[in-house]
């Protein structure tokens, strides 16, 4: 294994653990230290205090707790919603394919986030509406993805057989397409969780997400750049964060889909 | 014959796809919690206050008649009325759109200074270390977040060297931040691109035969490889410039350029929903028209391809 994925796996892991067991091991992230507000890093305080002297160590690692958390819930309803929704259409066939391409061609109208933000905006601010918003612009990948992969599928040899052989429609589905359609869908799941934490910190960093006090990366950025001249380490920490586990994301995302040679951009 | 019909089935997709786009945009205002009119004049306006209100933008209406209000609407250029200002939306779309065009466009400069020439030196150098180093560069380039790259660069050009100007939009240096924060993962798509389209292009046999002509190699990779490379290359800029105005949306937020995403976001805090829709709709109907430009230009540069 190249030494870049075991870095990647390596942060990617330790991330996690941190976010699971920073609520029984850490301090309160709320907790305030009046003497601390905008210091710096130090060997007191390893990432230094933010403007209300709260510990950015601390936030950070509530914040990987709530970055994953909804990463996972959004990721999850998206590729069941698409995934069905994808090997329906595809299996399916005739119109109903027509129709179900045409509603995915107008949520692919919409560039990147803006839908999100739209929508994010519009049902207000709060951990469940973000879900909902991410999961509304996330779930087209998956169905387009699952979709194409199951026509080119659909027509192999034990399919066939299947048909012929009397089994019904769901277990077909179920049983000889969705095995071999996984990995591709794995490696979109790879990169959609990165997608979603960019996505997540990214309404956040506007004020459409998480809301104070609760720790979040992009609300700690948006905090940040009002005392970059003082104390760019409120920006600078939160931003290593995220690169760092969406860096690794995408390592093994392009790791994954070489080793199952998915030729897709 | 063949191009005529694609011609038309394209537009006939970009039409429905535009309709569509259209009843979401329409659908979005009809999503907020509650009473629209409620959350524009607060709880203390009087009963009749709100009736006209509700006269005013046809809430009163059935919804088939509203959308083919809305729709219609639309294609005279009419957004409705700002509640914030009292203007009309299409007024205040068309000063900031050209403010988010002026982005775009120089984020894609950035993006083809900057990934043009990486590609084709990690192509040139396939598998060895300026390979290695272009690519890792490129992974960092796709997974840096706008608002993360925006502010680092405030930090170390406008704070710490005080060479550019924080934000705002006065002058072309104001412009230089913002454009590379935009760029920056367009160009590392494009290095991706370039790279693999050229590493790909250098194994055809008509680049041994032009290197066996004698020609230099100067000639043979800028006269032969770079050509033949060039068509997967545009599809991407092309496809991208449309994703560009999407990330366009936080690059103005952080940078506070006056653009359309900046009108959003400020919309969406003042609860200005006409305005709102007009942005979403102008940001996402300029991608479907962008990216259906590209599917033509796509066919024309290559004939070989069809489009179904």
């Amino acid at each position: 294994m190249a030494l870049s994925i075991r870095i990647a796996l390596g942060i990617l892991l330790a991330w996690l653990a941190l976010a699971a067991f920073s609520p029984f091991v850490s301090s309160d992230p709320d907790e305030i230290d009046l003497a601390g507000i905008l210091v710096g890093p130090s060997t007191i305080a390893l990432m230094g205090h933010d403007d209300l002297g709260r510990s950015v160590a601390t936030r950070i690692t509530a914040g990987a707790g709530v970055s994953f958390a909804i990463a996972f819930a959004v990721v999850t309803c998206a590729c069941l919603i698409g995934t069905a929704v994808g090997l329906y259409s595809g299996w399916k066939g005739g119109i109903i394919d027509l129709l179900i391409v045409r509603v995915m061609d107008v949520f692919l109208a919409f560039p990147g986030i803006l839908l999100a933000i739209a929508l994010a905006g519009i049902l207000g601010p709060g951990i469940g509406n973000v879900v909902i918003a991410l999961t509304v612009v996330g779930w087209v990948g998956f169905a387009r993805l699952a979709r194409a992969q199951t026509l080119s599928v659909k027509h192999r040899d034990h399919v066939s057989i299947a048909v012929a052989l009397g089994t019904s429609p769901p277990r077909i589905v179920m049983r000889h397409i969705l095995p071999l359609i996984a990995a591709p869908i794995i490696v979109e799941i790879t990169f959609g969780l990165a997608g979603v934490i960019v996505a997540e910190a990214g309404l956040s960093f506007l004020g459409l997400g998480i809301q104070p006090p609760t720790a979040s990366w992009g609300s700690m950025i948006r905090d940040g750049t009002r005392y970059m001249l003082m104390a760019p380490h409120l920006v600078i920490m939160p931003g290593c964060a995220l690169m760092s586990v969406v860096v690794a994301l995408s390592l093994i995302g392009d790791r994954l889909r070489d080793h199952w040679q998915i030729d897709r951009l | 014959m063949a191009m005529g019909a694609n011609i038309t089935t394209r537009i006939a997709t970009a039409v429905t796809v535009v309709v569509g786009v259209t009843s979401i945009v329409f659908v979005l205002i009809h999503l907020v919690p509650g009473d629209p009119v409620e959350v524009m004049l607060g709880e203390y306006a009087s009963s009749a206050d709100r009736a006209e209100l509700r006269t005013m933008l046809g809430l009163d209406r059935p919804l088939l008649e509203q959308w083919l209000r809305f729709v219609g609407g639309v294609m005279r250029f009419d957004f409705g009325i700002s509640f914030h200002t009292g203007r009309p939306v299409s007024e205040l779309l068309g000063t900031h759109f050209a403010m988010t065009l002026l982005l775009a466009g120089a984020a894609l400069m950035v993006a083809i200074t900057i990934g043009l020439p990486l590609g084709v030196i990690a192509a040139l150098n396939a598998g060895r270390g300026w390979d290695t180093a272009a690519s890792l560069l490129a992974v960092l380039g796709m997974s840096v977040p706008n608002f993360v790259l925006g502010p680092f660069l405030i930090i170390v050009f406008a704070v710490k060297l005080n060479w550019l100007p924080i934000g705002g939009a006065n002058g072309l240096a104001a412009l230089v931040l913002p454009a590379i924060t935009l760029g920056v993962s367009l160009a590392a798509l494009l290095a991706r691109m370039v790279r693999a389209a050229l590493a790909d292009v250098l194994t055809e046999p008509f680049v041994t035969a032009a290197r066996a002509r004698g020609l230099t190699e100067f000639t043979v990779i800028v006269g032969h490889a770079c050509r033949n490379a060039a068509l997967p290359v545009i599809t991407v800029i092309g496809l991208q410039l449309g994703a560009l105005l999407g990330g366009a949306v936080i690059t103005e937020i952080v940078f506070g350029w006056p653009g359309l995403g900046q009108l959003a976001v400020e919309s969406i805090h003042r609860r200005d929903y006409p305005v709102l829709q007009g942005c979403v709709l102008m940001i996402s109907l300029s991608y479907v028209f962008v990216n259906t430009l590209t599917d033509f230009a796509y066919t024309m540069i290559d004939p070989r391809i069809e489009l179904d």
